[in-house]
């Protein structure tokens, strides 16, 4: 690491980053937004989210050659890097990203013209079509020191994460998960647990830093702390109405995901649940006249975000839960400082896409009861198989069971080739038909 | 009672477009099937006509009108726009009151419908982005081999085999098909083949909704007896078919028309 490069990204992050932060704000105050009809007050804390990514992602300019960098799956356990001061980039959020501003299909065409085929999840075409082509809405990603992924989310992430590893020629640090098919056993824990202890001396190397336990320990309080708090920030919209719709957590969720394990991320949860516990204390809800309460199953559509949001609200149809935001609360409670690798081990093999079909039936019966859900929109995502795997089961068994009635969605993510307007508006028009009938 | 009056709906599909008149106890009196080509606001008004016409009624005396179908938003003359699910449900349960599973295959999709009580739909599945398993697979397949619609199921009878056809890409298919003749294989045989592929293709679909009840089959294939005898083997029970299947959806719609007035 070159000392004027940490001199630059010092004085960017103390300097730059706050002005261009507030000459951001100057610029947007003067555009009026338009008034949402079938929305309530929109929410106060979405313009400090955006201030924070941007920033997180303006200041990763500079990061590289000042701080080590990693690149990192979204269910690996940071928790690990931090101590070692990594800056982190997460090339599933940066997906993300750019599916949103639609720019899925241009980044996975590079990736498909070099020959990945276009059944591998758009997120990696969508990374590698970034490392090949340079093309990014969000300027430029600092090249990583280290890779670290973890096969608890699917397993194509080990071998896109090989092929960044063979092209950056840096290390790869894989978290092998067992997957659960009934319970995880002692074996299994000690096998996570003995990795982690592994990782150590090449998070050392690759940092020039060495490790330090209670800072470790402080990482892991914090992260936990956060997770809890989004915990509470999803479990606001139990209220009715509720005070922010699962659209709003889509975009909430990014400190979440990507700045996990930092203070950054506990503070805007903070702030943002105190806002929405305010909302709930007044009677504000997201849409002005929700009259169903809907869950939503896999990873969103970015592309649609917008367009569903408004869709369903017209309906006043309301997402108040939905597995996949649910995913970075839910195996918290087995984070303990005092037992900080046991601990990570459990919280991070039982996640959701890495459970058995029986603990998602009950998750998302779970769910509905608590949340007291009238209706389920399924995204069968075509990058996301081990999400997507099960779903048609899982659906008539909800109904079955909770004669709760559903609709599937055959999309995806990002790649907006695989999505057809006309087949979705009809199947979604004869969900409406059957939730309103 | 409902008060006197008539009421219709329109279906328009990819392929071709119904009209069915009700009357206010829900008997048809009128209907007409036609082709959509390329203006669906002129074939829904077509089809109108028509059968307006076969009733002698005038349009002033439709009270209520409800388009369906994949061109139900290009009807500008209609009260309402319902899904084609909702309407084959409606129409499926007027016909045959006990039937709980409606298979549709239409010329662009096909979907299978869980039905309850009063004709509300319950789960529904529908093809995804291809047309294996639609109306518009036979339709090309007929066209390679040159035979009409109407003659495939009472050729597919004469099949003493059956050709094997493993794609279920029409495209794909339709190399196989061409292969196949090519090697002189009957085309009865070809045919039923055909029969197999799309009926497995329906089946699929059928057991990801679950077989519910009595089961009935709608929908210009359901005309086609080889289609319907491969399912109601696969199903291991028998299937109503309405005497002219293509009009359910259009019929569903009528009723619909006259429910919500």
């Amino acid at each position: 690491m070159s000392v004027a490069r940490r001199f630059a990204y010092t004085f960017m992050k103390e300097v730059g980053a706050p002005v261009a932060m507030r000459a951001g704000r100057a610029g947007k105050k003067k555009k009026a937004r338009p008034l949402k009809p079938h929305f309530g007050p929109p929410l106060k804390c979405t313009s400090r989210l955006k201030e924070i990514m941007t920033r997180h992602y303006f200041l990763s300019r500079y990061a590289e050659g000042a701080k080590p960098v990693a690149w990192v799956t979204s269910g690996a356990p940071v928790e690990m890097l931090r101590p070692f001061d990594f800056y982190t980039v997460y090339p599933e959020n940066h997906g993300a990203l750019c599916g949103a501003q639609r720019m899925g299909p241009e980044l996975c065409s590079v990736a498909e013209e070099k020959g990945y085929h276009q059944d591998l999840c758009s997120y990696a075409r969508i990374d590698l079509g970034y490392f090949l082509s340079g093309k990014t809405p969000v300027g430029r990603l600092p090249k990583p020191d280290l890779l670290f992924a973890s096969n608890n989310i699917c397993q194509t992430v080990v071998y896109w994460y090989r092929v960044l590893a063979h092209h950056f020629k840096i290390p790869l640090i894989l978290f092998d998960t067992p997957y659960n098919f009934q319970e995880i056993n002692d074996r299994d824990v000690a096998y996570m647990v003995q990795q982690l202890e592994e990782m150590i001396p090449t998070l050392e190397a690759a940092s020039g830093r060495p490790f330090e336990e209670h800072k470790f320990k402080d990482v892991i309080r914090m992260g936990k702390e956060a997770a809890h708090t989004w915990g509470q920030v999803l479990a606001t919209m139990k209220a009715k109405p509720a005070p922010m719709t699962i659209f709003d957590a889509f975009v909430h969720m990014a400190p979440i995901v990507s700045l996990r394990g930092l203070p950054v991320a506990l503070r805007y949860y903070q702030t943002l649940l105190s806002e929405l516990e305010e909302r709930v204390s007044k009677g504000i809800g997201a849409i002005k006249n929700e009259k169903k309460r809907l869950m939503w199953d896999n990873i969103a559509i970015w592309y649609k975000v917008r367009d569903f949001s408004n869709l369903f609200a017209e309906k006043g149809m309301n997402f108040v839960t939905a597995t996949y935001t649910n995913a970075w609360s839910e195996t918290i409670p087995h984070m303990h400082a005092n037992q900080p690798l046991e601990s990570m081990a459990k919280a991070y093999s039982l996640v959701i896409l890495n459970n058995n079909l029986n603990h998602r039936l009950r998750l998302m019966e779970d769910l509905i009861k608590a949340y007291d859900v009238d209706g389920l929109v399924i995204h069968s995502a075509k990058s996301c198989k081990p999400y997507s795997v099960g779903q048609y089961d899982l659906k008539r068994l909800l109904l079955d069971r909770l004669s709760v009635p559903s609709v599937i969605v055959e999309a995806d993510i990002t790649d907006f080739r695989t999505f057809s307007e006309e087949q979705t508006r009809t199947r979604l028009e004869a969900f409406f038909e059957a939730m309103e009938g | 009672m409902k008060a006197e009056g008539y009421f219709a709906g329109v279906d328009v599909g990819s392929l071709s477009t119904e009209t069915v008149i009700i009357d206010s106890t829900g008997k048809i009196v009128g209907y007409s099937i036609i082709p959509t080509e390329a203006n669906s606001t002129q074939a829904g008004l077509e089809s109108l006509e028509k059968a307006l016409l076969k009733t002698g009624l005038g349009r002033d005396r439709i009270r209520r009108l409800i388009a369906t179908g994949y061109g139900r938003v290009s009807i500008p003359f209609a009260d309402k726009s319902v899904t084609e699910i909702s309407c084959h449900a409606a129409g499926a349960q007027h016909l045959f009151p006990d039937a709980q599973t409606v298979i549709d295959i239409g010329g662009q999709d096909s979907k299978v419908i869980r039905v309850g009580e009063g004709g509300k739909v319950l789960d529904f599945t529908m093809n995804d982005k291809c047309a294996a398993g639609t109306g518009r697979f036979l339709e090309v397949m007929a066209a390679k081999l040159g035979v009409s619609l109407n003659e495939l199921g009472p050729l597919a009878e004469q099949a003493r085999e059956e050709a094997v056809i493993s794609s279920v890409c029409t495209v794909f298919a339709e190399s196989e098909v061409i292969s196949l003749v090519a090697h002189n294989r009957p085309k009865e045989e070809v045919i039923r083949g055909l029969h197999r592929a799309i009926t497995n293709r329906v089946y699929s679909m059928v057991t990801s909704v679950g077989v519910h009840g009595s089961v009935t089959m709608s929908g210009g294939v359901a005309k086609n007896q080889g289609v319907v005898k491969l399912m109601q083997e696969k199903l291991g029970k028998s299937i109503y078919v309405y005497t002219e299947p293509q009009i359910v959806g259009a019929l569903g719609a009528a009723l619909l028309a006259r429910k919500s007035e």
